[in-house]
């Protein structure tokens, strides 16, 4: 397992290295690409622990999606980066509070205590060998058969979420030319021509 | 010792000479698809193409690597230097890569991953950020907007393919590319009697997806008619306006191990992959490499048509393509295929 090992240490200290660059890079658009980079080791780190759909996921939905909305959003946006960063030594507590509180969490979880009775043991009990089922198949059982009422309500509140953006910024304007391309197909020599015979020296 | 050779060191070894004949063997192929191309264009504009350098031009990819290589790269003054030369080292990276786990024949595949589509659909994800990069980094307004639109262009596509592939995978069973292959030797011609034939694969079930997912292809890699991306009536060159010699020939290399790479797809995905297309003795005595090639050849065949002779989408109409109607009838087809599926499941 040394060869394992050492992939684990090259992720992890690109993630960590990567992450540590996300927020002390100069260049906003740096940032958000050492923040791809931090997901790119992320999801290496994923496929070593046996878990290749979320690694796999991760990398179509985060990368591929919301990585790119963000470095859209990053590079059109004429943000005064350097004025917002003076600001962050004032916010570098409640930062600190809450890396705090995610290592305690670790810890106890590490150390293999949990917070509720009814949920000790069932972190090793969930997974099922990797010979005797993928990945795929688990998540797909777990999510779409055993717990479907809880997705679909996750799903439901998602697409509120959808329709609360697009009617907060949906605005009808008028006299705009938009293209019917069911009317553009259906035109006719008859319906698009008008012949019109012109006498001499009246015009029309 | 002798366990840590048997162990690390001659597996490393085989992989690495395994991916070196895979990348070479890509690399020459994609020469001659360049070139292939270019004739196919010529023919249809009735000119003669490429014919100078080699018996009927036939090197003329090789002359065209010399010279780039040859050349002084320049890079802008204002350029982000450090990104202006990752993305098209990038775009190469990401194009080759995916080919990892793409199966040519019957356990010709380097990575046999259990995930082996959802990690083409990634790596052909990240090949957005390759564009992206470069026309940020160039520090100028025509890659800039090249760029934009081809982020759009690439994740509004990805989600009609993404639906289309997973129609495929529910007929499947399996997100394995070997598992999808093998899925194709029994379908509707062996349902209804027939013997094996290329009726069983899946362009005939699934006949609306294929147009789908080929259409998709076209604009998930900035193909005519959706090269909008570098669309030189309006933006010079899009993205790659500030690149030159050994930067732009990567770009290049890049897109079209990216085209390839989606001919590979479509063979697996839709057209049997190394299956020959009837089940009889002389066609199964021919090596199945040499299907998965010939069924390649003839979507990129297909590629290079529609580049010679379809005009290039206006950027609203490219937009209203992907999402008010591929979108919308790649869902439909996907609830259809799951009913169908689940229908003659539980009938059989």
């Amino acid at each position: 397992m040394g060869l394992q090992a050492l992939f684990f240490y090259l992720f992890a200290f690109v993630a960590v290295a990567s992450a540590f660059m996300v927020i002390a890079a100069r260049n906003p658009v740096h940032s958000v690409l050492f923040l791809i980079l931090t997901f790119f080791n992320a999801a290496g780190l994923f496929l070593l622990t046996g878990a290749e759909f979320l690694a796999m996921i991760l990398l179509v939905v985060y990368i591929g999606a919301v990585a790119v909305l963000f470095l859209f959003v990053v590079m059109m946006l004429d943000v005064d980066f350097a004025e917002m960063k003076a600001g962050a030594l004032e916010y570098a507590p409640i930062g600190a509070l809450i890396g705090i509180i995610l290592v305690v969490e670790l810890i106890v979880v590490l150390a293999g205590n949990s917070f509720h009775p009814a949920a000790a043991g069932t972190g090793a009990s969930l997974i099922p060998p990797v010979t005797e089922r993928t990945n795929t198949a688990a998540l797909g059982d777990v999510l779409y058969t055993d717990f479907i009422f809880y997705f679909q309500i996750a799903g439901l509140v998602l697409l509120v979420a959808m329709i609360g953006a697009i009617v907060l910024t949906l605005r009808h304007r008028e006299n705009i030319k938009r293209q019917d391309i069911s009317r553009q197909v259906a035109r006719t020599p008859e319906t698009a021509v008008k012949v019109v015979k012109v006498k001499p020296g009246q015009g029309i | 010792m002798d366990g840590f050779i048997s162990t690390f060191v001659w597996p490393a070894a085989i992989i690495l000479g395994q991916s070196l004949l895979l990348v070479t063997a890509l690399l020459i192929f994609i020469a001659y698809i360049l070139y292939a191309d270019r004739k196919i264009w010529a023919a249809v504009q009735l000119r003669r193409g490429p014919n100078v350098v080699g018996p009927w031009g036939l090197f003329q990819s090789f002359a065209d690597l010399l010279k780039f290589v040859f050349k002084e790269p320049v890079i802008p003054s204002g350029a982000n230097k450090g990104v202006f030369l990752i993305a098209p080292l990038l775009a190469v990276t990401l194009a080759l890569s995916a080919w990892a786990v793409i199966p040519l024949d019957a356990g010709w595949v380097i990575a046999d991953i259990n995930v082996g589509i959802l990690f083409v659909m990634a790596i052909s994800s990240l090949e957005v950020y390759a564009i992206i990069m470069g026309g940020w980094a160039s520090n100028s307004k025509y890659p800039f907007l090249g760029a934009l639109r081809s982020a759009a262009q690439m994740v509004s596509y990805e989600v009609s393919i993404g639906f289309v592939i997973v129609a495929v995978l529910l007929c499947v069973g399996s997100l394995n590319l070997t598992d999808i292959v093998m899925a194709q030797a029994s379908g509707v011609g062996t349902r209804i009697g027939l013997p094996g034939s290329l009726l069983d694969w899946h362009w005939f079930a699934l006949f609306p997806l294929f147009i789908i997912f080929f259409i998709s292809a076209l604009a998930e890699t900035n193909r005519p008619p959706f090269d909008l991306p570098e669309a030189e009536s309006e933006l010079v060159a899009g993205f790659m306006v500030e690149y030159g010699s050994t930067p732009y020939m990567m770009f290049m290399l890049g897109e079209y191990a990216a085209i390839v790479l989606m001919c590979a797809l479509t063979t697996i995905l839709f057209l049997g992959g190394w299956l020959p297309p009837l089940d009889v003795w002389f066609l199964n005595w021919v090596p199945g490499i040499i299907w998965f090639v010939l069924k390649a050849c003839m979507v990129f065949f297909m590629f290079a048509m529609v580049k010679a002779f379809v005009p290039r989408y206006r950027y609203d109409q490219l937009m209203r393509l992907g999402w008010k109607v591929f979108l919308p009838i790649s869902l439909g087809m996907l609830v259809i295929v799951a009913f169908v599926v689940k229908l003659t499941e539980t009938a059989a």
